[in-house]
């Protein structure tokens, strides 16, 4: 057996590490991959919670969560081709303009 | 050591080595790679607790679409290597403590809980309840996703549609 | 010494796992050098050539002779390859499509066995999941990886599009490919791919005609049949949908800049996804390892040894007549054991019982093989827009319409 404590303080560092790789990556599709992995340790929490509650509906969350990514990764990438066609680049650090 | 303690510490090792090779590598692609890594290592995780359908439908969503769009999109684009700015190094300097000091944070709020100490039981969640609850008690919701992807798919139709 | 054998049956279920894992693996790389040959064989006769003949007796010993040829050529790593990722590509493949072919039962009764006095049971197949289905989907989701990557690992223009193709191509067809057998699963009303079979047991029409998810049920699956069928040729890249190894666009696509053992890797994942696609379909629409005919007619009992025997002596006169020493020898050889078998089927009722589920299942798979290979020696192959437009516009509005007449028809006559 595994203590409920395992999965969420791992739970609680793969956040940490989203959050590492969020702020320090420069490619957009990078610190796009990082709020993916930001989702996923919550899954893991709601999962855990899900088991320790004896109820389901923590993973009927999960199910919604992974819904949600599915569709703004959709849009997400549609936006980082069109920025990358304008651009001619991925770099965060070019992107500092409102209009163009 | 229990043979589940021993999956869980290799799983965990290797979502948490995942993880770090997606902010350790230079190129977007293996940035992608580890984090299917890390998707598979959490199915696995979600298997050992029991969430046999959650498991299967984290690696055929985010495994087999979401990932694919994202090495899709990034053979599309051609992405070469990251470039390294003084930018980045600041966001080193002040980011990683503060991201170790949230973590640590959560991870210590995490144990203090009364929830830690206990033990999550290993019933395989059952597919049957999963969907009694998806269809009754949730199925506004439900229905709202619905509509949400179909906006997403317009959305990004028009988004990646060319000009002409 | 005996503290081995002590560590050994205490932990029976694992090594008996382990020894099932080791038996499948040899005889499936078997059967993949085989299938081959079996491929070339039968596209040369749809196209009145006669195939591979030099290498022993009909060719039998081509694919050894491919497989030498596979381990001893030159194995070059281009220039500007992403190296690890160029490697893993192949080793992706292959490990995914072995590893799919797990989940799959092969027979309905576990074989009973005893050593040093010692009973033991083990079901056919090597594990047996809740969400075997689920597990086959969620590996072929990440089968994408294999052909994908190794595009983009190879530095190179033709494969770089040959990848793109395949992403596109698979993650469109996937979805109609999942959302074919919701219907069968809404019949069987488990994930578990034995219950899907047992569900399908049984008779109808005064017994004539098995109750197969494809004829039977509340709604018969022949449309969920159809979609599941053209999306998995199109999941395992297969003709007519192999765009992602066009050789007269691509110059061989993804696989371009691979050679030798890595190619070879390639090769293989392909052809055991062809096999679990069909063990797939056996299962879910043509009712695994049931009869078609009814369990009262004992004599259907004694086709496999039939077959076994018309394929012996056929052999047998055929090895007489042929030309060279060495066929001479082994077809009248092979023959002869096929016979034997035939006679031990016929004289040892037991075992004939047991043989007829895994046999019915195995000749099923083989008609789906057959039907592969067919369609690629007849049709040709689809433009990239015409892909696109049957997976998107054809496919899933259908498989869609089928997820709705199935439950439709549960609601109105219930399940039976």
């Amino acid at each position: 057996m595994v203590p409920a404590g395992y999965y969420l303080v791992l739970s609680a560092i793969l956040f940490g590490l989203g959050i590492v790789a969020f702020v320090f990556k420069r490619n957009i599709i990078t610190i796009f991959m990082s709020i993916e992995l930001m989702l996923n340790a919550v899954n893991l929490a709601f999962v855990t919670f899900s088991q320790v509650l004896g109820k389901l509906d923590g993973q009927v969350f999960v199910l919604f969560v992974i819904v949600v990514a599915a569709a703004e990764a959709a849009v997400g990438l549609g936006i980082i081709i069109l920025i990358a066609r304008h651009r001619q680049s991925l770099n965060v650090e070019r992107m500092d303009l409102m209009k163009f | 050591m229990t043979p589940q303690l021993i999956v869980f510490f290799v799983l965990a090792a290797l979502a948490v080595l995942g993880a770090v090779t997606l902010i350790a590598a230079r190129h977007p692609i293996h940035s992608a790679l580890a984090l299917i890594v890390v998707m598979v290592a959490l199915a696995g995780l979600y298997l050992l607790q029991g969430a046999e359908f959650v498991a299967a439908v984290q690696i055929i969503v985010y495994g087999g679409a979401i990932m694919v769009l994202f090495v899709f999109v990034i053979m599309l684009l051609n992405a070469g290597e990251e470039e390294r700015t003084s930018l980045s190094r600041i966001a080193r300097v002040a980011g990683i403590p503060l991201a170790l000091a949230l973590s640590g944070f959560l991870a210590a709020a995490v144990l203090r809980s009364s929830h830690a100490a206990a033990q999550a039981p290993v019933t395989a969640a059952s597919t049957r309840g999963l969907s009694m609850l998806l269809f009754r008690e949730f199925v506004f919701p439900f229905e709202l996703t619905s509509f949400l992807i179909l906006v997403a798919i317009l959305g990004a139709l028009v988004l990646a549609q060319r000009e002409n | 010494m005996t503290d081995i054998i002590n560590i050994l049956r205490q932990h029976s279920f694992l090594v008996i796992a382990l020894v099932k894992c080791g038996l499948l693996l040899f005889i499936l790389l078997t059967v993949l050098a085989y299938l081959s040959l079996f491929e070339r064989k039968v596209l040369a006769h749809i196209q009145s050539r006669w195939g591979p003949y030099r290498v022993g007796p009909h060719g039998l010993l081509q694919p050894l002779a491919d497989g030498l040829k596979f381990l001893f050529k030159e194995d070059p790593m281009p220039a500007g390859v992403d190296r690890f990722v160029f490697l893993l590509a192949p080793f992706l493949s292959l490990a995914l499509a072995l590893t799919s072919l797990a989940v799959i039962p092969f027979g309905p009764q576990p074989l009973r066995f005893s050593i040093l006095g010692t009973q033991y049971e083990t079901s056919l197949g090597i594990v047996d999941l809740n969400i075997g289905l689920l597990v086959l989907f969620a590996i072929t989701a990440l089968g994408v990886y294999g052909v994908a990557l190794a595009g983009w690992a190879s530095n190179s223009k033709y494969p770089l599009l040959g990848g793109l193709r395949s992403s596109a191509q698979m993650m469109s067809y996937e979805l109609a490919l999942t959302m074919s057998v919701v219907g069968v699963i809404l019949m069987a009303g488990s994930f578990n791919l034995r219950e899907i079979v047992t569900a399908q047991e049984g008779r109808m029409f005064f017994g004539l005609l098995p109750r197969w998810n494809v004829i039977a049920g509340p709604f018969p699956q022949i449309i969920g049949f159809f979609c599941y069928f053209v999306a998995a040729i199109a999941e395992t890249n297969r003709a007519p949908f192999d765009l992602p190894e066009a050789e007269s666009e691509l110059v061989a696509g993804f696989n371009t800049e691979y050679a030798s053992f890595k190619f070879a890797m390639f090769f293989m994942g392909e052809y055991a996804n062809m096999i679990t696609v069909s063990c797939l379909a056996t299962i879910m629409f043509f009712g695994g390892w049931t009869s078609p005919f009814p369990s009262a007619w004992s004599w259907t009992h004694f086709i496999p040894s039939a077959l076994l025997a018309v394929l012996g002596v056929l052999l047998l006169i055929d090895g007489i007549r042929y030309e060279t020493i060495l066929g001479k020898l082994v077809l009248p050889g092979v023959g002869t054991a096929l016979c034997a078998l035939s006679a031990l089927l016929l004289f040892f009722a037991p075992v004939n019982n047991y043989i007829q589920g895994p046999f019915w299942f195995l000749l099923k798979v083989f008609i789906f093989i057959f039907f592969y290979v067919w369609m690629r020696g007849t049709l040709p192959r689809f433009r990239y827009d015409q892909l696109m437009a049957i997976g998107w516009k054809i496919l899933l509005p259908l498989s869609i319409a089928n997820v709705l007449l199935t439950s439709l028809g549960i609601l109105k006559w219930g399940l039976r």
